[in-house]
């Protein structure tokens, strides 16, 4: 079956360490949707979520190759249930002061927030799922959005576990 | 001969006195390799040659150019690693190969940057894909200048990713004798294969600091060894319920030095056993449990008794396409047990009812005790619960055993030459082979009694292994006959390194299976294109060109020719009466022969071709019809 699995990966903070895990999935056909790498709690440790659609077997198999590489140090797959998923978008959008009171007010209802304004532009931030930040695009289109920038998935599991509580 | 230095060359035909040395053992004797070395300075290259000698590396293949330059200064003083100038950074790479799989050590191979790297990438690809573990030094532009599309810049770190084990650029001098230990340690444990370690110049060139031992930082890097005791009996639970088992046995048996233990399993659960092509020699061949080998040209006994079989017991295989044939019609009643070193092989094409991840010789050890611990009723049951499969793989066996047959033109037969060097040269030698049909000849007609007596190209089928291979095998065990059992193809693709055997004194000897063409792609044209042989003929029987003989003496070596079956024999011995220069027999063979048995690609094992037209599973049962032993014991017949 066809589904949209999210990894997170602990890798160790190497050059090139990127380019090997996204070759993994390219070499197997596999487009990555997503993907977020940033530091953890541990000095040279990152944590990569990785988010792709593929068929559970494959994926093992995917899982199976990325846990050879040596510079990664542990996988999990985060299911949407028994985890928190975020993702991060900034939009700017056309806004004179004759509608800047709309945007407004629509930001305040997602509750996201104003970052930057111009007398012709106000660029909001955003928090959520998938979901809520396709639904405040959506909001927010009408009025014409200049520009995008959205950040790959981040997750956590939900609870008091870690992720990196085992790995040694 | 612990010396570094460049020899004289020989003339060729005069052995010299450098040349009598030089072909004297490379076993030196154990020069003392230091334990402990405390902080003492060093430039980066020193580094190198001293982490290369302290991790107990004996020879090294390779050719220097700019960007490696440092490292050959200290190399050239070092009376603990022996240099060979190799003529192509193929043959390097592919020497260390044959070292390593001949030795079980890690072999080593050293180019420079950008051309020279490249070069280098077919090995390191061969070496990944039959697991070998192999350590490739290359040179890299200094670090100002990486990026910058310098004077022989490769990223070679990027080009080889996924052919290698693992890849690392050195950027600090001082990092040096770590990058080394990991190289070898990650080359050589778990799964083996092949590692890069890229050192820019200006890494060689800079002061730092030697000490020795160092510690490695691998915390992503865990191979699991020992065999989880549930997934073992499991296993043994299986194989006392089997009435048809296999033991499918297959390289990392020879990779984790399990032949002795396996004969104990052999005879515990008295299953027949099959070899796969990287793991001839495994298991005896002159053990009456061996079938031989499995897959795409292997023995109809094997191929039949994986299909027909109700349990597998896979060890250090992978269940490679040329030994299943179409996955959806392969071993179709078979439970599988898969033991493998290797966590993605297991379940990757053919889902396994026991997983058992752990060294082939941990699992097998542990296997054969659980056997063991039933006592010897369950023995003797497991036996004679298999009275009615040993009866039908006997008639298959004798039914269609490997055969050919001499070429009705009168011409020498491919088969014949390769059977009689096995014949002469014993199951002490070594034989290493290219690719093609010579290749499968030599897996079928060689009897292999021992491991690492057979040394090929399985997975990546690399043309051109064979004659760097042989050369790479005799440096490592000189005291063993090699020979190098090559295709007209093949050793037009490598065999400079000939001049490297002669100059350096590596008296490998090379039958050439001449039969003017790319025989397997010939075979393949003449069964399923038409007989329309678009550009396989090589124009070495119709214009002799290259006279082999000529070419070999050119090279350094001693040429001979053999064109008839009477004169085989005494030209095979009169090889291995030589052993002061490689030599290169020209066996001008017929070009008509072909590698039977015969699964075609893409179509299922049960449609084996014993011979052209002939599908033995599918005959009257009579006659050994595979399907006798199932139907009788489902009650069918």
């Amino acid at each position: 079956m066809t589904t949209t699995h999210t990894l997170s990966v602990l890798v160790e903070d190497k050059p090139g360490v990127l380019a090997r895990i996204s070759g993994l999935f390219s070499r197997r056909g596999y487009n990555i949707q997503s993907l977020a790498v940033g530091p953890t709690e541990e000095e040279g440790i990152s944590r990569m979520t990785i988010c792709v659609t593929v068929d559970d077997f494959p994926l093992e198999q995917v899982t199976k190759q990325l846990n050879k590489l040596v510079h990664v140090i542990k996988i999990v797959e985060l299911e949407p249930t028994t985890s928190v998923q975020r993702e991060l978008v900034m939009m700017k959008i056309r806004a004179d002061a004759s509608v800047r009171s709309q945007v407004l007010e629509v930001t305040q209802m997602f509750r996201a927030k104003v970052v930057d304004v111009a007398p012709e532009a106000v660029t909001v931030e955003a928090t959520g799922t998938e979901d809520k930040l396709n639904a405040l695009r959506r909001m927010l289109e009408p009025y014409g959005i200049r520009e995008i920038v959205q950040s790959g998935m981040v997750a956590l599991s939900r609870g008091p576990r870690s992720i990196a509580a085992h790995h040694r | 001969m612990t010396t570094a230095r460049p020899r004289p060359a020989p003339r060729s035909g005069v052995p010299t006195e450098q040349q009598d040395q030089a072909a004297q053992p490379a076993t030196r004797p154990a020069a003392p390799r230091p334990a402990r070395v405390d902080p003492s300075p060093a430039t980066g290259a020193q580094s190198l040659v001293r982490s290369l000698e302290a991790v107990g590396c004996d020879v090294v293949f390779g050719i220097p150019g700019g960007a490696i330059l440092p490292a050959y200064d200290p190399l050239y003083d070092s009376t603990l690693v022996r240099h060979i100038l190799v003529r192509h950074e193929q043959g390097a790479g592919h020497a260390a190969t044959g070292y390593a799989q001949a030795t079980g050590r890690v072999g080593v191979c050293i180019a420079t940057s950008g051309p020279g790297a490249t070069n280098l990438v077919t090995p390191l690809a061969d070496a990944m894909l039959d697991s070998v573990p192999i350590v490739a030094i290359t040179g890299q532009v200094g670090r100002k200048l990486i990026g910058t599309d310098a004077f022989q810049e490769a990223d070679i770190c990027g080009i080889t990713l996924p052919i290698t084990k693992h890849n690392m650029l050195v950027t600090d001098p001082a990092d040096i004798p770590r990058a080394i230990t990991e190289a070898f340690h990650i080359a050589s444990t778990g799964r083996p294969g092949p590692v890069l370690v890229d050192l820019p110049k200006d890494v060689l060139q800079a002061q730092t600091t030697f000490s020795w031992p160092v510690e490695t930082r691998l915390p992503g890097y865990r191979p699991t060894t020992r065999p989880h005791s549930k997934q073992i009996r499991e296993a043994a639970r299986l194989i006392g319920e089997a009435r048809r088992p296999v033991l499918y046995v297959g390289g990392g048996v020879i990779k984790a030095e399990a032949s002795t233990e396996l004969l104990d399993l052999a005879d515990e659960t008295g299953a027949p056993v099959v070899t796969t092509l990287m793991a001839r020699g495994a298991f005896p061949d002159g053990h009456r449990q061996n079938l031989g080998m499995p897959g795409m040209h292997g023995t109809v006994a094997a191929v039949a008794a994986m299909q027909k079989s109700d349990l597998l017991i896979a060890l250090g295989a992978r269940f490679d396409d040329r030994v299943t044939g179409d996955l959806s019609t392969f071993a179709p009643e078979a439970k599988i047990v898969h033991a493998d070193v290797d966590p993605a092989e297991i379940g990757k094409n053919r889902p396994a009812d026991v997983p058992i991840v752990g060294d082939a010789r941990e699992v097998i050890i542990e296997l054969t005790s659980a056997l063991r611990a039933a006592g010897e009723d369950a023995r003797s049951g497991r036996h004679e619960q298999q009275r009615d499969w040993w009866d039908q793989l006997e008639r298959w066996r004798s039914t269609f055993p490997l055969g050919y047959d001499d070429p009705p033109d009168g011409t020498l037969s491919p088969e014949y030459v390769i059977e009689r060097i096995g014949a002469i040269a014993g199951p002490d030698a070594i034989y290493a082979a290219g690719v093609g049909q010579h290749q499968m000849w030599a897996a079928q007609f060689i009897r292999y009694e021992k491991p690492r007596t057979w040394l090929n190209s399985g997975g990546a089928g690399t043309m051109g292994y064979g004659v760097p291979a042989a050369m790479g095998a005799k440096v490592g065990r000189p005291d063993t006959t090699v020979w190098c059992i090559d295709g007209d193809g093949c050793f037009q693709m490598t065999n400079q390194e000939l001049a490297t055997c002669a100059i350096e004194g590596i008296p490998i000897k090379v039958a050439v299976i001449n039969n003017g063409n790319l025989g397997m792609v010939r075979q393949w044209q003449t069964l399923f294109y038409e007989e329309r042989y678009s550009n396989t003929e090589l124009g070495t029987h119709k214009h002799r060109v290259p006279d082999f003989v000529m070419l070999a003496e050119a090279l350094g070596c001693v040429g001979l020719r053999c064109g008839s079956k009477d004169d085989v024999d005494r030209v095979i011995a009169e090889a291995m009466a030589i052993d002061d220069r490689p030599v290169v027999i020209d066996f001008t063979v017929g070009a008509d022969a072909q590698v039977w048995p015969m699964v075609a690609a893409g179509t299922g094992n049960d449609q084996i071709m014993a011979a052209r037209d002939i599908r033995p599973l599918f005959d009257d049962p009579e006659a050994g019809g595979a399907d006798e032993v199932a139907n009788k014991e489902r009650g069918t017949a």
